[in-house]
């Protein structure tokens, strides 16, 4: 394996780690609040994997940068426009069809992803994705399961879940953007182009909803999701307006104590 | 059933019970020692999917990864520990729904130490430390107990409370030897959660109701003020190694009895906080409540699913 430092790798390690990051966040609140107590382990599990795969890869961009940033420097003293992760996993989902439709569609593309992140030139990113690759399938399984129960179960069900997938699509395409990745850190081996990813994840998706008898999304019937640009580009350090009110509640107790161990 | 039915039951019991035997789901018990024991299971388990919420409000706000992790998995434990044990009440012929539903409308109740806020990052140790010790103490004896599934399922879970007290410990110890601030804060949640952990052994046995029964029937081994004890025995010199006080000025070895002596527990407040005027009883009950009704479309849904598709339905 090469350790070669690729310039751009950490920039890359930091995207997917705060992926990572704040979709456990996110998942973090259910905990308590689910709608059967299987489903409270169930998601605290996942959340504990994501925020385990979160730690790797910042931990590892940290090094990689150079400036003496552990992943608590990372994750605690950045502000938002620093934030380097896609849109779709920073929105408030107080709804579970939300919370299992955005499952879904982070899981099967993070399961792609780190698939082919486990050969990646860049041993951290490797030895992270190598684990987490088998985390993900996992929340494959589970999302798909629950989509499948919603999607199919009763008639309010069906429409809540519709009507979380509708709301969610516009934010997919993201994740297969690459106008923010250096070229060298893909032709160096580091990572894919995020657009190789399309076909597979799109199709394992619309298999899945078509399962769960939802009305696919418009283009992903063709493999295709709408093009980025028209929506705020996280992977750039733009984000929603509910990234300010996130961080300060997950920053909060660290930033009141400037220097401290915990 | 006949008296005379009834009478066998409790005969085959106590001789069970003076067997040191346990008690088995196939066995008959009388109505009344099974009563007992669903009363205490579920207020167990309701206690720990309650206990989900004080120190669940801080996943979102834990101040490194590290502690972020280590509260997500054990508010996850308390959740796996509240299933093993409606499991284990549902082999007395009570379905989860039906607890919970009395749980909701405040039939049944839960440890009253729930009731408390979480003010501070430090009163996750506090409640760690602490409460987790408290119910350690009174949970070890119950691997004991005299019904079956229920000791089983306390085995694993002491384990757990085992590996959640060290924790908690461990984050007190690292706040008392922080910055001046974070050694503020743990000895304001030690000083908050100390008498309310006290009461967690329930009155004092002149006055506990059901005490004396449970002993009797092997569910209890032990006395509230006898566990009280051996936890303040236990806890003084924990709490000497933190470099924290503990908020009771009586609170001296006493080498004649071989135990700590220590001040009046408020037994009212635990009276009132058990009657449902604690600090958070109604926001606890209606965060429960909320979420549960909140998720009642969803578990229509996979019931619908389930009798649409069967068991291999979602897989």
């Amino acid at each position: 394996m090469t350790t070669t430092l690729v310039p751009g790798s950490a920039r890359a390690l930091l995207a997917l780690g705060d992926d990572a990051l704040l979709a456990s966040q996110r998942l973090g609140w259910w905990i308590s609040r689910a709608p059967v107590l299987e489903e409270d382990v169930a998601l605290a599990n996942i959340g504990l994997d994501l925020l385990g795969q979160a730690r790797g890869l910042l931990a590892r961009a940290g090094e990689l940068e150079g400036r003496g940033r552990d992943e608590d420097a990372l994750a605690f003293w950045r502000d938002a426009p620093d934030f380097r992760h896609v849109c779709l996993v920073e929105r408030d989902q107080r709804d579970f069809g939300t919370t299992m439709v955005r499952l879904l569609l982070l899981a099967t593309w993070q399961r792609e992803l780190y698939a082919r992140l486990a050969a990646s030139s860049e041993p951290g990113l490797a030895a992270v994705a190598g684990k987490a690759v088998k985390e993900v399938a996992y929340h494959v399984d589970h999302a798909r399961a629950w989509v499948l129960r919603l999607g199919d179960g009763t008639e309010e069900s069906h429409l809540r879940v519709q009507r979380a997938l509708d709301a969610e699509w516009p934010w997919v395409s993201e994740l297969f953007d690459g106008s923010w990745l250096d070229p060298e850190v893909v032709a160096a081996g580091v990572l894919p182009w995020p657009d190789e990813l399309r076909p597979t994840v799109l199709g394992e998706v619309a298999a899945v909803l078509a399962r769960a008898t939802l009305r696919l999304p418009d283009g992903l019937a063709d493999g295709l999701a709408p093009e980025p640009g028209g929506r705020l580009r996280g992977r750039h350090g733009e984000h929603t307006d509910e990234l300010p009110g996130l961080l300060a509640r997950m920053q909060q107790v660290a930033r009141a104590h400037p220097g401290a161990t915990w | 059933m006949g008296a005379e039915e009834a009478s066998e039951d409790a005969r085959e019991l106590e001789r069970l019970l003076a067997e040191d035997g346990r008690v088995e789901p196939t066995d008959r018990v009388p109505a009344a020692y099974r009563r007992a024991l669903v009363r205490q299971m579920a207020q167990h388990a309701h206690s720990e999917i309650i206990g989900m919420q004080p120190e669940g409000a801080w996943i979102e706000s834990a101040p490194s990864l590290r502690r972020k992790a280590i509260l997500m998995a054990k508010v996850q434990d308390e959740a796996g520990h509240g299933l093993y044990l409606y499991a284990a009440t549902e082999t007395l012929g009570v379905e989860r729904e039906e607890l919970l539903a009395k749980l909701h409308a405040g039939e049944q109740k839960y440890s009253s130490i729930f009731n408390y806020p979480t003010l501070t990052w430090a009163d996750v140790g506090a409640i760690g430390w602490l409460v987790d010790g408290a119910a350690i103490v009174n949970q070890v004896p119950l691997c004991r107990c005299s019904y079956g599934p229920y000791a089983r399922a306390m085995v694993r879970i002491c384990k757990e409370e085992s590996f959640h007290q060290r924790q908690g410990f461990e984050i007190l110890h690292t706040l008392a030897r922080g910055t001046p601030a974070q050694r503020a804060m743990a000895q304001d949640a030690v000083d908050r959660f100390w008498w309310p952990s006290l009461m967690m052994f329930g009155p004092p046995d002149a006055d506990s109701t059901h005490s004396a029964r449970s002993m009797a029937w092997g569910i209890k081994r032990f006395s509230n003020d006898e566990l009280r004890q051996r936890f303040i025995d236990m806890t003084v010199p924990q709490a000497e190694v933190l470099g924290l006080t503990l908020p009771d000025p009586e609170l001296r070895w006493n080498s004649e009895r071989g135990h700590y002596d220590h001040g009046p527990v408020d037994f009212a407040e635990l009276a009132r906080v058990v009657a449902g005027d604690g600090p958070c009883n109604a926001e606890r009950l209606a965060h429960k409540v909320r979420a549960h009704e909140e998720g009642a479309w969803v578990r229509e849904a996979a019931a619908a699913y389930a009798a649409r598709h069967g068991h291999q339905g979602a897989a």
